[in-house]
């Protein structure tokens, strides 16, 4: 085993703590290693591999990438890709229990279904908006009696529209967009989120608008229930582990992590699904196991898991992501171009 | 809300230097966090021209980051031109690998229902 070759690509998972964080290969930072950017051989070596893509939740590999740019993906795809989100509440009438204040934060936390890729962020202290910043819901319930109940105790049968939910979110189209969007573009995610209860005479009158915003902002505007990764561990047995001493080291990790083969009448330990590992250490706790494993996880390699709120699909979110990353460098590009051509004036 | 108007207003400042020196420069990103600041110095640093690069958050409620780069006589500003260069290549790559392999996904997931139907129907 090459250990230059271990610190470069491992992250060790020791008794009490990790080792060898820190990615190293920089220029200079080994012997016999250039490690200088290389386009081609990052072209080589980068993977993805998509394992479960459903209509909500997106999980996939990303290999042969370092952490500073994976976890740029991330963060952004946590904070700063736009989706449309309740910014404005008019309240007009609100007899309800649940006070104005409270409402119009519960709104606000509803995921708008909605591409933001087809509205502008609305200009500072523009109160009104327009149909390229704004969506506008209405939202009128009145709770009344079901008129013939009357030996009845549940409230569902008591009450006409005392549950309001997104349901009841009406869309009103701004100028032209009834031509652009259909009835199902603009919309809330789940139509069955509770956003008030009423009682007969309790009413809900109020407008709303949903405006472009990034999470960073306001944990609204995340696209992403969650969105993390972890790093492929990886499990080297160091000798032979039978009959007694295997069936404790597989009990030591997850489910069909360690399987037992039957080699000349002895169950031997072998590494099947390291993947399913959670990393729990647990062998580290049985002094006579602790020594013939070596425990690590592949520093390049990430299995990112990526559960959007409904707004868009992940796998859009990610491509969004990425392109979010690519803006940042342009932007700074094209400033550092201005920069240099009018340099700042040097004090003297 | 108020953050992404930023077409007018400058984001990247050079912190201007007593001596007169275009390879030791410490360049500020406004709105900038550890997003960019990572990843840039990550790309920075694997530049062979370079003897230091970093960036800090110089205080956790002002929005912005400083990036420091000290070069073995490159310009500094040339550095940074190539970091962001190399950075948006690899985002490009990323981008199209990522988009081929989800297609390729959803084109063989497709493939498959009808073969899980039949499988069903068979048991």
């Amino acid at each position: 085993m090459d250990i230059i070759e271990d610190i470069r690509n491992k992250v060790q998972i020791t008794e009490h703590g990790v080792g060898n964080v820190h990615s190293t290969s920089f220029p200079g930072g080994h012997e016999g290693y250039t490690d200088s950017w290389n386009q081609t051989q990052f072209e080589k070596g980068f993977r993805v591999d998509i394992l479960q893509l459903a209509e909500d939740e997106l999980e996939f590999d990303m290999v042969g990438i370092d952490a500073a740019i994976a976890n740029a993906f991330r963060r952004i795809l946590l904070a700063e890709v736009p989706t449309m989100a309740i910014e404005k509440v008019f309240i007009y009438n609100n007899t309800s229990i649940i006070q104005d204040e409270v409402l119009a934060h519960r709104l606000g936390l509803i995921p708008i279904k909605a591409d933001p890729r087809m509205f502008e962020y609305r200009q500072q202290g523009d109160v009104e908006g327009t149909a390229d910043d704004t969506i506008e819901f209405q939202l009128q319930v009145k709770c009344t009696k079901h008129p013939n109940a009357k030996d009845a105790t549940d409230p569902d049968d008591l009450y006409k529209d005392h549950k309001v939910t997104t349901k009841y979110m009406k869309w009103v189209p701004i100028g032209n967009q009834a031509q652009i969007f259909k009835e199902d573009d603009l919309r809330p995610v789940n139509t069955d989120i509770l956003i008030a209860k009423l009682r007969p005479g309790q009413e809900i009158n109020l407008k709303m608008h949903c405006v472009k915003g990034i999470g960073k902002d306001h944990a609204k505007f995340s696209p992403v229930a969650t969105a993390s990764y972890r790093l492929l561990p990886d499990i080297q047995l160091k000798q032979i582990i039978e009959d007694e001493l295997a069936e404790r080291l597989q009990k030591c990790f997850s489910p069909g992590v360690i399987e037992l083969d039957n080699v000349d009448g002895n169950k031997r330990a072998r590494v099947a699904h390291p993947r399913r590992d959670t990393c729990s250490r647990e062998f580290f706790r049985h002094p006579d196991l602790k020594d013939l494993v070596e425990y690590s996880r592949i520093r390049d390699h990430f299995i990112f898991s990526v559960e959007s709120t409904g707004v868009m699909p992940p796998e859009v979110l990610v491509c969004e992501a990425i392109k979010v990353l690519m803006g940042k460098c342009r932007t700074f590009l094209a400033e550092l171009t201005d920069v240099k051509s009018n340099p700042p004036k040097k004090k003297k | 809300m108020d953050q992404q108007d930023t077409s007018t207003v400058k984001r990247l400042e050079i912190i201007e230097s007593h001596r007169d020196d275009d390879t030791c420069q410490t360049f500020v990103f406004h709105d900038e966090d550890h997003t960019l600041g990572n990843a840039l110095a990550y790309m920075v640093l694997k530049n062979p021209d370079v003897q230091f690069a970093g960036y800090s958050v110089p205080h956790p409620s002002e929005n912005r980051i400083n990036l420091r780069i000290q070069t073995n006589g490159a310009q500094a500003t040339d550095v940074l031109q190539k970091g962001l260069t190399d950075l948006n290549k690899c985002c490009e790559h990323v981008l199209k690998t990522f988009e081929t392999r989800a297609k390729e996904y959803k084109r063989s997931q497709k493939r498959n229902i009808p073969q899980d139907i039949e499988m069903q129907l068979d048991t």
